[in-house]
């Protein structure tokens, strides 16, 4: 029985990384310059110095790469906060925990952090927002007994407007340079020309599927709701606190450098529950990696649709993960 | 010590209000003891005291001679397993499910169950009478089923004390006797102490070595001991307010309880009453 699971295992990550190389060279050759897939390795090897050769490896590749951390991110950060809250519906946006993160960036933009301690402000910002709230909507339903009602679901919303009213706010009272930078980076849009923010997104998810590895088989043992869990020898208290960290870095971290991308926490990881199951060993590097695959084609589709002008890709999650949460919470049977 | 489970003196208030007050008891290797009182005498939370997820105000709890607060939840997990009332809905396989009874004695950097593991959740499987059922996903399975699913994840953890609160609620007879026989020959094969909140008396009164019968109206145990002793019309009346039968089960000569319903009855032609 158990080599037929490894079996099962190795047979989704081969496919989940085929796709994920799919879909990249997909978007390497798409874009308003026409580069064919069969060209790319000669430029690649001998086209040093074109332009072909810069659009590939300076705009292309950056864009790929952030794309992938910020797709695997977000559906981790899903995967993690619907383990928790053992809530299907649940993901960094729907319980405002993005929303938190992006007021964090346009204080972080309106009083000038990163022009006092660099780059770093924009994620470290964005950090603060999310884990804010976060707590914020743990604290605020933990003294109801069933911490699985809706009742959440609709504190994160509540929290959201209000973070967008306040982020509407200071907009309204800032200066015109702060509101076009605030505006721009609201869109959600992959285009980072900085690249030390996308080896940030790199190396920040992949610490963020390595930590949670850690609490995989308290996640497992999580299903069972958080009693059972205890008995089971889980600290239930600890463990939750330590994913409400790794899941408010993963989300500030994506906020705070592609903006809101709607979603995309919350279709990824409901799939891959259907296909790889329920246990988080194979879930969560399963989500990462499909996350990773699914944001990069909502990019290119975002590129393509009504080129040459491009779209923000958070507008085409939005409508394939709306479209997707109404799905789901008009099915009868919502079990993790 | 030969005591599994030694409760000192524990005391519990749940917003100032006192559910459990100087509760001791003790369990033997192989003693299967029934917790029984009225809804709301604390049946549960002293269940959750003992298995660490409520603190108790007052009190010390051993288990095998080790105070539970000083054990870790996991070191805890190796000495006591829990079936609980009821259990969310959760769409993996039987055999997943009882698979995670061995999570607390997964080693630091273990990645997958081993051998004795995989082993080990299979007999128990197979010594519920679920074996077939392994593939079978964990929330399409019936009722009944689950709770045998439940006792099999729970003796994975091969634990010295095996707590079941209400395993027979929600069970047709054939189920509930089905499963308390199952504890039963249990508790004498692996000499494991068992500790089970029933609401039920007469399977209390079939099935225990010993009863603790809670008063819900101060928090106090009422009384402990065989089922002889503590299975009173006197006892029932004062605790639950209820005016009963006792006579014996001819087979067992265990205490048998009959409800009375009071309306129907003749007082003329009823002289018991």
């Amino acid at each position: 029985m158990k080599p037929n699971r490894i079996k099962r295992w190795s047979v989704i990550l081969i496919i989940l990384i085929a796709l994920v190389t799919l879909v990249s060279l997909l978007a390497l050759c798409t874009g308003s310059a026409d580069i064919l897939l069969k060209d790319i390795p000669h430029i690649l090897f001998y086209g040093k110095g074109t332009s072909d050769y810069s659009i590939l490896l300076d705009i292309r590749l950056p864009r790929i790469i952030l794309g992938l951390s910020i797709g695997g991110a977000l559906s981790l950060a899903g995967v993690l906060l619907q383990g928790m809250f053992k809530n299907p519906l649940v993901e960094p946006y729907t319980l405002g925990i993005s929303g938190g993160a992006s007021l964090g960036v346009c204080i972080n933009i309106v009083f000038n952090f990163y022009g006092k301690i660099g780059i770093i402000a924009y994620p470290l910002s964005g950090f603060s927002g999310a884990s804010l709230v976060i707590f914020l909507v743990y604290y605020l339903n933990n003294n109801t007994k069933d911490i699985k009602s809706n009742r959440m679901l609709l504190t994160g919303v509540m929290i959201s407007y209000v973070a967008s009213s306040l982020v509407m706010l200071l907009m309204a009272v800032s200066k015109t340079d702060d509101l076009q930078n605030i505006v721009l980076w609201i869109m959600g849009s992959l285009d980072e020309p900085n690249t030390i923010l996308i080896k940030m997104a790199l190396f920040g998810s992949l610490a963020g599927l390595a930590g949670s590895y850690f609490f995989c088989f308290d996640l497992n043992a999580l299903l069972l709701g958080e009693d059972e869990a205890a008995n089971l020898g889980v600290n239930t208290t600890r463990t939750k606190k330590f994913l409400f960290i790794i899941a408010s870095f993963l989300t500030g971290l994506s906020v705070s450098v592609a903006g809101i991308i709607m979603f995309a926490g919350l279709i990824v990881p409901h799939f891959m529950r259907m296909i790889a199951g329920p246990d988080h060993r194979i879930l969560l590097i399963s989500s990462f990696l499909a996350g990773a695959a699914f944001l990069v084609l909502c990019d290119v589709i975002a590129r393509v649709i009504i080129s040459p002008l491009e779209l923000p890709v958070g507008v085409i999650t939005g409508i394939i993960g709306g479209v997707i949460f109404i799905w789901v919470l008009s099915r009868k049977q919502v079990t993790l | 010590m030969s005591q599994i489970l030694f409760i000192d003196n524990l005391s519990f208030k749940y917003h100032e209000k006192t559910v459990l007050k100087d509760i001791s008891f003790s369990t033997d290797p192989g003693e299967f003891v029934s917790i029984i009182g009225p809804n709301g005498c604390g049946k549960t939370t002293l269940i959750k005291i003992i298995s660490k997820i409520n603190k108790p105000d007052k009190g010390n709890i051993y288990i095998n001679g080790e105070n539970i607060q000083t054990l870790s939840n996991k070191q805890l997990a190796r000495h006591i397993a829990v079936v609980m009332q009821s259990s969310e809905p959760v769409s993996m396989s039987v055999e997943e499910y009882v698979l995670l009874g061995r999570l607390p004695f997964f080693k630091k950097y273990q990645f997958f169950e081993n051998a004795r593991d995989i082993a080990l959740a299979h007999n128990y499987m197979a010594l519920t009478g679920i074996l077939k059922l392994a593939h079978a996903p964990i929330n399409k399975i019936s009722g009944g089923e689950r709770q045998l699913a439940a006792i099999a994840r729970a003796l994975t953890q091969e634990p010295l004390l095996l707590i079941l609160d209400e395993p027979t609620s929600h069970l047709d007879i054939t189920h509930q006797i089905q499963i308390l026989e199952l504890i039963s020959s249990l508790k004498k094969e692996l000499s494991l102490s068992v500790l089970i909140v029933l609401h039920d008396l007469n399977l209390a009164a079939e099935y225990s070595d010993r009863l603790v019968l809670l008063n819900g109206k101060n928090g106090k145990i009422y009384k402990t001991g065989t089922c002889d002793q503590v299975l009173s019309e006197k006892s029932i009346q004062e605790v639950y307010n209820a005016r009963v039968l006792i006579r014996k089960n001819p087979l067992s000569k265990k205490p048998c309880v009959f409800l009375i319903n009071q309306n129907a009855l003749d007082k003329k032609e009823n002289p018991v009453l």
